[in-house]
């Protein structure tokens, strides 16, 4: 592609016209077809990553699309031909090497040209392996160091509303982040200070670095760990659209008022969407054969397309 | 805390003029000087020039917001709260999500001051200061108290290595005031300047001393406090002080010291210290912190860098944990006092 890296500088804080706003006054079958929609395209897009870089956390990427499609898709304000426009929800993005999904969504979302997917992880790319605010439009914050993101949402949700500003902070991190204390300490801050703008969303994929979660540091029960600090909290089936679905609404319009910070718990599958991946040996860096990839492609879109021939309701068979 | 005396500090009410009379005598050496103020005799002081100075930054400015880690009376960052109850953030005694909401709320159009003690700060949550503020350069003001040898509470307390730690961060401005009239300017200009700094705060009754003198506090310069032709002291924090109160003491003797005042260690003004070492005077760096990391490196490898050739002695404190006890006594006991550093000063001139 040629693409040298082009810091981001744009201070527009005016509204362009072209701002994507939360979706909930659709009907709720026209939602869902978008999420099953956008969920499609962050996979492919994910896959297309992998593909081009050779490697890369194709496997996180692909259990994360669908929460990424409910957020991008259908929940979150923001304008993506100014992805600084100051009346934008935020989403952080924690869990810094879930990079490619996050780019991937977007794409979907129009905030970065899907053929730039392809420079992912290259030298000079606005795209690196690790997702970092100073390289990409779109990306709040500089994640990798993981345990960070629930503290800056914490500093986002607080300033926004010191400031008068109905704007929401969304959170994305991953079960292993839940080893790190920051996140209790986040927890425990969001709480005391009734961060009702504040939605975060883990992802429990059940993998770390050195293996299962389980394995490593056991961090069960979630639900009642969340709750007792004092949040809104919410499991789900996350790759599933319904329920995420559900989940996410119920963030934004229930319990807003109680002003509990809320918590969606998402059970993922590393590789969901593909069989191929998903059924193998779950690795953190998982490596694919080159001859592989158009397989992972044409399951990926057989599934899609089988579902929705199917009418079901947008869940990854 | 236990320290009664700081608590009784604390809690007092500022001071309409924030000026106190000068202290009339050297701490007492008990357990409760621990945390004594650094102010010598006959230096007056002013009470908390932190927070007073963010009170009258944050009138003028409704971006100042305040953040402390339940050490707010501690740090004078108590003003702050009182004057903007709204605007100030009792975060916990919880340093990451402290540097993490800091960095939030200077992405959302804020200009944070955080402050806790330097240990804390430095060892506990660099992390986050390199790369939630650092990193992405954001307008993040951290202050931090104690820092080097200003409590005798021990290593848990004793930030004698704090400059190190952070002088290898890119991006991070780091400033070590002398005294109130540094505070007063540099609250300003840190908060005017883009990207996050890192002050090493003295706090409670603050020496002031520079307004004897033709000088104003300028980010990122080092300035010629006083001028000297036997010797020439390159100094910075609280130690300007001791170099300015040893240099007094020396010209009763007949010899002229200059002190050089390095108030911004990071970015260095290396042209500033250069110039003024090379020279043939009895040249020392006086630092409130370890001698490895901080103001005499930075000035030893500006030195090297210019091709100068210049013998530099070293005061500040030793490469090892310190003792716990009165603060005067390990003042006295590790070269920081006024009277160490003028027998070192005399002798190296003497020996010529």
């Amino acid at each position: 592609m040629g693409l040298t890296v082009d810091r981001r500088d744009s201070l527009d804080m005016t509204d362009t016209g072209t701002v994507h706003r939360r979706q909930h006054d659709l009907d709720r079958d026209v939602r869902l077809k978008a999420i099953r929609e956008a969920a499609y395209n962050i996979r492919m897009g994910v896959l297309e990553q992998g593909q081009a870089q050779g490697e890369g956390y194709v496997g996180q990427g692909l259990g994360a699309a669908d929460i990424l499609a409910v957020v991008f898709r259908d929940q979150l304000t923001y304008d993506p031909s100014d992805p600084e426009w100051e009346g934008r929800d935020r989403f952080l993005l924690s869990t810094g090497h879930y990079a490619l999904a996050a780019y991937s969504a977007f794409a979907e979302a129009g905030i970065v040209p899907r053929e730039e997917l392809l420079t992912y992880a290259a030298d000079g790319s606005r795209l690196p392996m690790s997702g970092m605010s100073t390289y990409t439009p779109g990306m709040e914050i500089s994640g990798g160091s993981l345990g960070h993101g629930l503290t800056l949402g914490v500093g986002h949700a607080l300033g926004l509303r010191a400031q008068g500003k109905d704007a929401k902070t969304f959170v994305f991190f991953s079960d292993g982040e839940l080893d790190e204390g920051s996140t209790w300490e986040a927890a425990m801050s969001a709480a005391h200070w009734q961060l009702g703008n504040l939605v975060a969303m883990v992802d429990m994929n059940g993998l770390q670095a050195d293996g299962p979660t389980g394995d490593i540091l056991s961090n069960e029960p979630q639900e009642e760990r969340w709750a007792s600090f004092g949040w809104d909290v919410h499991r789900v089936d996350g790759n599933d659209p319904v329920a995420l679905l559900d989940a996410f609404d119920a963030c934004v319009d229930g319990a807003q008022a109680t002003g509990r910070p809320h918590v969606v718990i998402c059970d993922t599958r590393v590789g969901a969407g593909v069989p191929l991946l998903e059924n193998r040996e779950k690795l953190h860096f998982m490596r694919v054969e080159a001859e592989d990839w158009p397989v992972c492609m044409g399951q990926l879109t057989h599934g899609y397309e089988a579902a929705a021939a199917a009418g079901t309701d947008g869940k990854v068979a | 805390m236990t320290d009664t005396t700081q608590a009784a500090r604390d809690t007092r009410a500022p001071q309409a003029d924030g000026t106190d009379a000068p202290e009339k005598a050297q701490a007492p050496k008990r357990s409760a000087a621990m945390i004594a103020s650094i102010a010598d005799p006959g230096v007056p002081t002013t009470s908390a020039p932190l927070g007073h100075a963010l009170v009258e930054l944050g009138r003028a400015d409704e971006r100042i917001v305040g953040l402390s880690a339940d050490l707010a009376k501690y740090t004078d960052m108590h003003v702050f709260r009182e004057a903007f109850p709204e605007r100030f953030f009792q975060m916990g005694m919880a340093e990451q999500v402290m540097m993490g909401a800091a960095a939030g709320m200077a992405q959302v159009g804020l200009v944070p001051f955080a402050s806790t003690y330097s240990v804390f700060a430095t060892r506990r949550a660099y992390d986050w200061i390199a790369l939630d503020m650092a990193e992405p350069n954001l307008n993040v003001n951290l202050v931090g108290a104690l820092p080097g040898l200003t409590t005798g509470y021990g290593p848990s307390h004793q930030a004698t290595e704090d400059m190190a730690i952070l002088r290898g961060c890119p991006n991070l401005t780091i400033v070590d005031p002398c005294d109130a009239v540094d505070i007063e300017q540099a609250v300003p200009q840190l908060a005017a300047a883009p990207g996050p700094s890192y002050t090493r705060l003295l706090r409670g009754k603050v020496p002031r001393i520079l307004d004897r003198y033709d000088y104003s506090f300028e980010l990122g310069k080092a300035k010629v406090v006083r001028p000297g032709t036997d010797a020439v002291l390159v100094s910075s924090g609280l130690m300007t002080m001791r170099a300015l109160l040893a240099a007094d003491a020396l010209a009763k003797d007949g010899v002229d010291a200059s002190v050089v005042h390095c108030a911004t260690i990071k970015p260095f003004d290396a042209a500033t210290v250069v110039r003024e070492l090379d020279t043939p005077r009895a040249a020392f760096t006086l630092e409130n912190h370890t001698v490895v990391g901080g103001l005499f490196e930075a000035t030893a490898g500006a030195l090297v860098r210019a091709g100068v050739r210049a013998q530099v002695d070293p005061i500040g404190l030793p490469d090892e944990f310190l003792d716990a006890g009165a603060l005067p006594t390990l003042h006295d006991r590790y070269g920081l006092s006024v009277d160490s550093i003028v027998a070192r000063v005399r002798e190296k001139v003497a020996r010529g």
